[in-house]
């Protein structure tokens, strides 16, 4: 029934029919869903979008505004799937529902300046250079909490700025494309760093941290400079050919050499070029097989025990951790933790619903900010019963929205990468 | 088609953005975990007692059926709106009101999930035992009004043991309260008990109070495995005679062991036939000697091998077992009917060997796993809506596995109920003058039978001489 033309690399929502078919009702999802949550409305609900979906399918109900609505009503976090006792897989019902919508209605359903922004890398470096215009629109000003300086015996604020403004100088443009390991051992397994949008434009402190601590571990480290977008803010806006042409960029630019990993530093980025290039198939799918979490490959690669072994310091820190969604629905649950606590300095503590959803969900924070804030409101009452005083987390998104939520709760915490924790606490290597 | 001034006077009552008509929120609104769907013409969101009452008058007057809906998660349709007209859901009055330490009391109101309710008061150290499998979206307010169980009710009982009063919107709009926050209390009928467990067909439960125990300190949790279906069987009532009563007792017959072998890597050796899932619970230096004492009396009965679980990771391992039931049944047939027959316990053996009789004479694959401990079994009727003719029989199947409780001393519902999917079955559970009580309860508080039409009892009310 689908009227989309597009590579074939997409399912369309047809495709999907007897995934929809296998939902039984049960409800089970109204405990995972986070929009339902805070909205308590079964259209919101993933059995509900399924439901929806299904009636589109049978010519029940139209394209029209409240389908648009509805499919927009969801973070794409993939929590309702990893928990249904059917395994149907909401959020990638709902991304072919916004491709039938951006196919027949054209993009502008679904946030057509953005991504038209953001699929383009060098009109994005020009815009964060000629003074920050595109920040004022996505991003809120989070104030800056000195007062942490002081309290990190490690200095981890230091003196640059902790904000998700873009900076004038992207993380790529820091740092050689290819840094050797310190022992010049060509044996060495190289992996290849996909930074995705966030850390090269408004975090790169998060990308240094991940090169001081493959310097620490001496590994060689290979940063494409023609990498681009995961595409997973077209996948979530519904356009299908943008994904296209940003994988088939990526695939080309991670082509160049023979690695033996692809490691990301976004808990999104990595669902982007992982689970959604496996499931376009080919070459894709390739570059999507190679894809792990930074912090499973640093556990691999034994800095657990490295860590135990560096000195411990005398004062510590509370530290807590976020699951991002897009790696606890892989089951990336323990590595960030086991990591934190190895971490001389840190003092991990959990902090009560730590598995739920921060309220992001890329581009749903900019539609539906009220419910993205109540979320995130949520999540703020976890953290200051908590104690914690820095909240570290694996995506820069969840990091971006999880301080506004503390901003907004009217708390003092900061939230980070385990990367940087981690790296403020190794010994300065030689050439550094 | 409702008319539009009695949708417009409802939009006065919760306000305009608390209702909707629109075609997609009737799809949403029109189902539960029974795969039955049935379109209401206005979907409603009340926010307290008082609203609900003018719903209710309202709807009498104007001669509309309502249909309370807290999750629609149940099981046998009691939240379905079968003849069309208002689904009143209760998901904004949804907090808990008072959690009393001194008294181990707590009032809630009905929206409130029921799993949320359980941590809360279990950070102050307290405990509410039922634990339906549906506790972390199913809403007490359904629970009460299904007398929900779980496996736990072994020891702790069910949903019902634990609401001591109610606040009630009565199905002509009064507001009445029942029962209280004391221990005892025997003025007057008891229509609390008559209330939890009557499907939302005699009140709309606003509020409830709700009884609290004491955490356990500790819980301890085993699995057995036996050679045969009758040696855990026999375990069950060994345990019991032996004066533990354990917290769960969860049973898992060879067909059930069979698919979580297929679908998952768990390590269940061949000969194992049957699985016991026990947890014991109190004192933490109690459970050694408890879980010792099982071993001992189920030794003889042809146990494979028992695991004890030492530390909390060990013990979900172990629960991981009967969790991954449920995903697993769908490698036998995309379809099934769980039924939740309850037989008393020691008859467990015969209700097996009966339901694999049926199982064979039919010709339709036929899961057992539940509740041991207190007789529940949830027989699944595995089957294939696509194929032509696999309903008829699945019903008849059904209605065999029902006729077989009863005759074995049980009943058609444990904990589901009877809604609007077994309400053709209730003559074979009651006898005509039984069923003639309960229309006559009905009939008189609600006259016109405006609220819940056609669940527990069925649409067409029985004419009463």
């Amino acid at each position: 029934m689908s009227e989309h033309k597009n590579s074939g690399r997409h399912k369309t929502l047809e495709d999907f029919r007897q995934q929809i078919d296998a939902c039984v009702k049960c409800g089970a999802c109204q405990a995972q869903c986070a929009v339902y949550k805070s909205l308590k409305r079964e259209s919101t609900v993933a059995r509900g979008k399924v439901a929806i979906a299904d009636a589109l399918l049978d010519k029940q109900t139209p394209v029209d505004e409240r389908f648009v609505l509805d499919m927009s009503q969801c973070l794409l976090c993939g929590s309702c799937h990893d928990k249904c006792p059917n395994l149907v897989p909401t959020d990638e019902i709902v991304m072919a529902a916004r491709r039938e919508i951006a196919a027949r209605q054209g993009l502008s359903t679904f946030g057509k300046a953005l991504t038209g922004v953001i699929k383009r890398p060098k009109l994005m470096n020009l815009l964060a250079k000629s003074g920050g215009r595109l920040e004022k629109l996505i991003f809120r000003k989070v104030p800056e909490h000195s007062g942490l300086r002081l309290r990190f015996p490690v200095p981890f604020i230091a003196r640059d700025r902790y904000l998700p403004e873009i900076t004038p100088k992207p993380f790529r443009e820091r740092v050689p494309e290819y840094i050797p390991a310190r022992s010049d051992n060509d044996s060495k397994p190289l992996s290849a760093f996909f930074t995705g949008c966030m850390i090269n434009f408004t975090y790169p402190q998060i990308g240094e941290a991940l090169v001081k601590i493959f310097r620490f571990l001496d590994l060689p480290l290979w940063i494409p400079a023609e990498q681009g977008c995961c595409g997973l803010p077209a996948h979530a806006a519904g356009d299908a050919a943008t994904v296209d042409q940003l994988a088939d960029a990526n695939v080309s630019a991670f082509g160049a050499r023979k690695v033996d990993t692809v490691i990301t530093a976004c808990a999104s980025c990595n669902a982007g070029i992982g689970k959604h290039y496996r499931a376009m198939g080919d070459e894709c799918a390739e570059l999507g097989d190679q894809v792990e979490d930074v912090l499973v490959f640093l556990v691999r690669q034994g800095l657990v025990e490295k860590l135990r072994s560096l000195p411990r310091t005398e004062s510590t820190t509370r530290v807590t951790y976020h699951d991002p969604c897009h790696l606890r629905t892989q089951g990336i649950t323990a590595e960030p933790r086991a990591l934190l606590k190895a971490t001389p300095g840190v003092e991990f503590v959990e902090m009560e619903g730590a598995d739920r959803c921060c309220g992001l969900g890329g581009t749903f924070s900019v539609y539906h900010y009220d419910t993205s804030r109540s979320i995130g409101a949520r999540k703020a009452d976890g953290i200051k019963s908590s104690a914690a005083e820095l909240v570290a987390s694996a995506c820069p998104g969840c990091i971006m929205q999880l301080q506004d939520s503390i901003n907004h709760a009217g708390l003092k915490q900061h939230a980070c990468h385990v990367l940087e924790l981690i790296a403020r606490t190794l010994p300065a290597q030689e050439n550094e | 088609m409702l008319d539009p001034r009695v949708i417009r006077t409802l939009e006065e009552i919760v306000g305009k953005e608390n209702i909707t008509t629109h075609p997609t929120d009737m799809l949403c609104y029109s189902y539960d975990a029974t795969q039955q769907s049935f379109l209401p013409d206005v979907v409603i969101f009340p926010a307290d007692t008082q609203q609900i009452s003018l719903i209710m008058k309202l709807a009498n007057v104007e001669d509309v059926p309502v249909y309370p809906r807290g999750a629609g998660s149940g099981f046998t349709g009691g939240s379905l709106p079968i003849s069309g007209g208002i689904v009143l859901v209760t998901s904004r009055i949804d907090r808990i009101l008072e959690i009393d330490e001194e008294n181990l009391v707590a009032r809630v109101q009905p929206g409130v999930v029921t799993e949320q309710f359980q941590q809360a008061v279990e950070k102050l150290g307290l405990f509410y035992p039922p634990d339906p499998a549906s506790l972390k979206f199913s809403t007490l307010g359904g629970n009460a009004a299904e007398c929900a169980g779980g496996p736990r009710c072994v020891k702790y009982g069910v949903t019902k043991d634990y609401i001591m009063g109610l606040e009630v919107v009565t199905p002509q709009g009064d507001i009445i309260r029942t029962g209280g926050a004391t221990m005892k209390g025997v003025v007057g009928y008891d229509l609390t008990k008559l209330m939890v467990g009557s499907e939302g067909t005699l009140g709309i439960m606003t509020e409830l109070i709700i009884k609290l125990l004491p955490l356990p300190e500790a819980k301890k949790t085993m699995l057995i495995m036996f050679d045969s279906i009758d040696g855990a069987a026999q375990a069950v009532s060994a345990i019991i005679r032996g004066k533990i009563i354990p917290t769960t007792l969860e049973f898992m017959d060879a067909a059930t062991i069979e698919c979580v072998r297929k679908a998952t890597d768990l390590d269940v050796p061949a000969t194992a036939k049957a699985v016991l899932i026990v947890e014991v619970d109190g004192e933490a230096q109690m459970l050694d000697r408890h879980t010792a004492r099982i071993s001992e009396i189920v030794k003889p009965l042809g146990v494979v091998e028992t695991r004890i679980a030492e530390t909390p990771a060990q013990s979900e391992e172990l629960w991981k077992v009967r969790r991954s039931v449920s995903a697993s049944l769908r490698n036998v047939n995309p379809d099934k009917f769980n039924e939740d027959i309850c037989v008393p316990r020691s008859k467990v053996p015969d209700m097996i060997r009966r339901v694999d009789e049926i199982s064979q004479r039919y010709t339709i694959p036929i899961v057992n796993f539940g509740h041991a401990g207190d007789g529940n079994i949830h027989v699944n009727i595995m089957v294939d809506r696509k194929k032509e003719g696999e309903l008829e029989k699945a019903e008849d199947a059904i209605k065999e596995v029902f006729a077989a409780a009863l005759e074995l001393g049980g009943t058609m519902s444990g904990e589901h109920g009877v809604g609007n999917t077994k309400a053709p079955y209730i003559p074979m559970e009651l006898d005509p003058a039984a069923v003639a009580y309960m229309q006559t309860i009905k009939n008189a508080l609600d006259p016109k039978n405006i609220l819940n039409p056609g669940k527990i009892l069925l649409e067409q009310p029985i004419e009463l001489a």
